[in-house]
């Protein structure tokens, strides 16, 4: 059973020249248990859908269903306990930063009417998922963003939520932070079964996690589907825009896949210049040795104007031509030197 | 120095040691400290009792805030502006009826109070406005998405997250307060400002008015040091180290800002119900 809903939704805000339309006609469907990913550039609409999802925004039109009950039929108050299973994580974490980090996973306890050492007791079975124990009695402004980003959703689960809404959660935070916030997402997915809306700009969050993504741009769904899917066969040139940025950073994981086939060689990185890139060095190389080489990475960064071409490259290990492969590369005319990130 | 004095003071008797001095001044600077601190703390108390809900009022009706309504953030916000329009010296002497019937007379300090803190709440309402407006909406909307009411949201955010700026707008407050008491001299307020207004303006006495004019200066310390210290200290987003000696002060005067409150409270209802 679909687990959220949305329907026809449309809504406009009201503005200097007129009215602005920050949605229209959307239409989604997210299944329980699935991490569905909304993305879309910068005024697309994506934060006023996921306000949606909660009503912390009402839409102009349309309705939004949560487990088959529309929360447009809703009052106040029962629109207040229905968001108590209904998480949310924000970009900018959002803590209360005159609260201990506890106080603040209490919060949403306190708010249900919950006493101190009940709250405290459920506050720190969460903090021990979220790795942060022992930064119970810290504030806020002692943490990392990463840690805030954890303290924040410890506070989204304190309330067994079904439902956990991100809003751009890690938009704020360094690809390494970004990455450990995703895998716990992911583990909180698998272990409590949340079903978990993403909101993001960034093609890698939704590589790295989501099942299905809807593609959203000027307030309209132009693609959805699955991950997958969406990613091998794109439809729309929005889709292929994204796929083009996500640029891939994550070496670290196509290395897992070769690692059989030439373990453990030696890792270089090689530049090329812009007069060097006509020659096909790297096919020479092979040619010429008659050794295979592993691309881990390869591309192109404009450098002051000029074009500089990156490559890492992979030799077999133990070869004892490695040494006269490497002086091959740099009588090409190529930069040639270590690159122990990828090792 | 004592020299210009002698001069300054020719007029009355004029004491030749710092011990005659104080015996024939002594009572009446003490009387006027209390007095000061009497109508300050008081006025103070009475001032955020209303102001505390009027500016919180003001945060929540207004187009932005928690429960936007056009009608009661107008009305609020004419009445602050009136009163906040009016020199606190003419409201001093336009509110001499209100007083009178309020207090029965018009003079003293337990009279002062009445025009003091009417020209303190909406000052007192407009500071706690500024403070929580200030409280990052964000953090509003995390509590909303969590299913807190609106008073929840006052409560155990707004009040919560707005505490340094409140406490110290709180301390600007009170030092105002503590200047228009002053200012209530010259009508016959009572307190330091009345002995000052009385010996330096009416009587030529500089020393006098010296002595009254220093208090008042080591007061208004008092109570900024005071202030800017809880401010401070109680503000997470810093680090909280206190030193010893700082932490022997503030305890100090903690409780001698919280016997001279009491005592003022206790002193004001007697006066003004049991008279």
């Amino acid at each position: 059973m679909s687990e959220i809903i949305v329907e026809h939704l449309s809504k406009t805000f009201p503005s200097k020249d007129g009215r602005v339309e920050a949605l229209k006609d959307v239409n989604l469907e997210i299944s329980s248990g699935d991490i569905y990913g909304i993305i879309g550039m910068s005024g697309a609409g994506k934060s006023t859908l996921v306000r949606c999802m909660n009503y912390l925004e009402v839409p102009t039109e349309g309705r939004v269903l949560i487990e088959g009950k529309a929360l447009g039929d809703f009052t106040e108050k029962e629109l207040r306990k229905q968001r108590e299973s209904i998480g949310m994580i924000f970009q900018h974490f959002n803590l209360l930063m005159q609260k201990s980090v506890i106080e603040n996973v209490c919060f949403p306890l306190y708010i249900q009417g919950q006493k101190k050492e009940q709250a405290h007791k459920r506050a720190e079975e969460l903090l021990n998922i979220v790795g942060l124990l022992e930064k119970k009695k810290a504030y806020p402004a002692q943490l990392s963003g990463g840690q805030m980003q954890r303290v924040a959703i410890a506070r989204a689960l304190a309330s067994s939520p079904k439902i956990l809404l991100c809003d751009e959660a890690t938009s704020a935070l360094d690809p390494q932070t970004t990455s450990s916030i995703l895998a716990l997402l992911k583990q909180i997915n698998r272990e409590f079964g949340i079903t978990i809306v993403i909101i993001t700009h960034q093609m890698s969050v939704v590589r790295e996690i989501c099942e299905h993504v809807a593609i959203l741009k000027d307030g309209v769904v132009v693609e959805k589907g699955s991950v997958s899917e969406i990613f091998s066969h794109p439809k729309t040139s929005v889709a292929r825009e994204l796929i083009r940025q996500d640029s891939g950073t994550d070496a670290e994981k196509s290395m897992n896949k070769i690692q059989d086939e030439i373990n453990n060689g030696e890792i270089i990185r090689i530049v090329f210049s812009a007069n060097s890139a006509f020659e096909p060095v790297i096919s020479n190389l092979v040619l010429t040795f008659g050794e295979p080489v592993n691309i881990l990475k390869a591309d192109t960064k404009n450098v002051g104007g000029v074009a500089k071409g990156e490559m890492i490259l992979q030799f077999k290990k133990d070869n004892p031509r490695t040494e006269a492969m490497k002086q091959y590369l740099c009588d090409h005319g190529l930069e040639v030197g270590e690159a122990p990130e990828y090792a | 120095m004592l020299n210009t004095m002698t001069f300054l003071t020719a007029a009355t008797q004029m004491p030749s040691s710092i011990p005659e001095w104080w015996a024939q001044y002594g009572k009446m600077l003490t009387e006027g400290i209390w007095g000061t601190i009497y109508m300050t703390l008081v006025s103070t108390a009475i001032g955020y009792l209303f102001g505390l809900p009027m500016g919180v009022a003001l945060t929540v009706t207004d187009k932005d805030g928690l429960r936007p309504n056009a009608v009661i953030y107008k009305v609020l916000d004419v009445i602050a502006n009136i009163v906040r329009s009016i020199p606190f010296l003419i409201l001093l002497i336009l509110l001499i009826p209100f007083t009178r019937v309020l207090v029965g007379r018009s003079y003293g300090t337990t009279a002062v109070i009445v025009p003091l803190t009417i020209a303190a709440i909406p000052f007192i309402a407009r500071m706690v406005e500024s403070s929580l407006k200030e409280v990052d909406a964000g953090v509003i909307e995390a509590a909303r998405s969590m299913g807190a009411s609106n008073w929840q949201i006052i409560t155990r955010v707004l009040l919560v997250e707005g505490k340094t700026s409140l406490i110290i707008n709180a301390t600007i407050a009170m030092g105002t307060i503590l200047g228009y008491s002053a200012m209530a001299g010259t009508v016959g307020g009572g307190g330091l400002g009345d002995i000052a207004v009385r010996y330096g303006y009416n009587r030529y006495q500089y020393d006098v008015m010296f002595v009254t004019v220093a208090l008042l200066i080591i007061l208004f310390q008092l109570f900024q040091t005071y202030g800017m210290m809880i401010a401070n200290h109680f503000d997470r987003r810093k680090g909280n180290a206190m030193t010893v000696v700082t932490l022997v002060i503030f305890v100090v005067l903690t409780v001698l800002i919280a016997v001279c409150a009491g005592i003022g409270i206790i002193s004001f209802i007697k006066e003004m119900f049991l008279k």
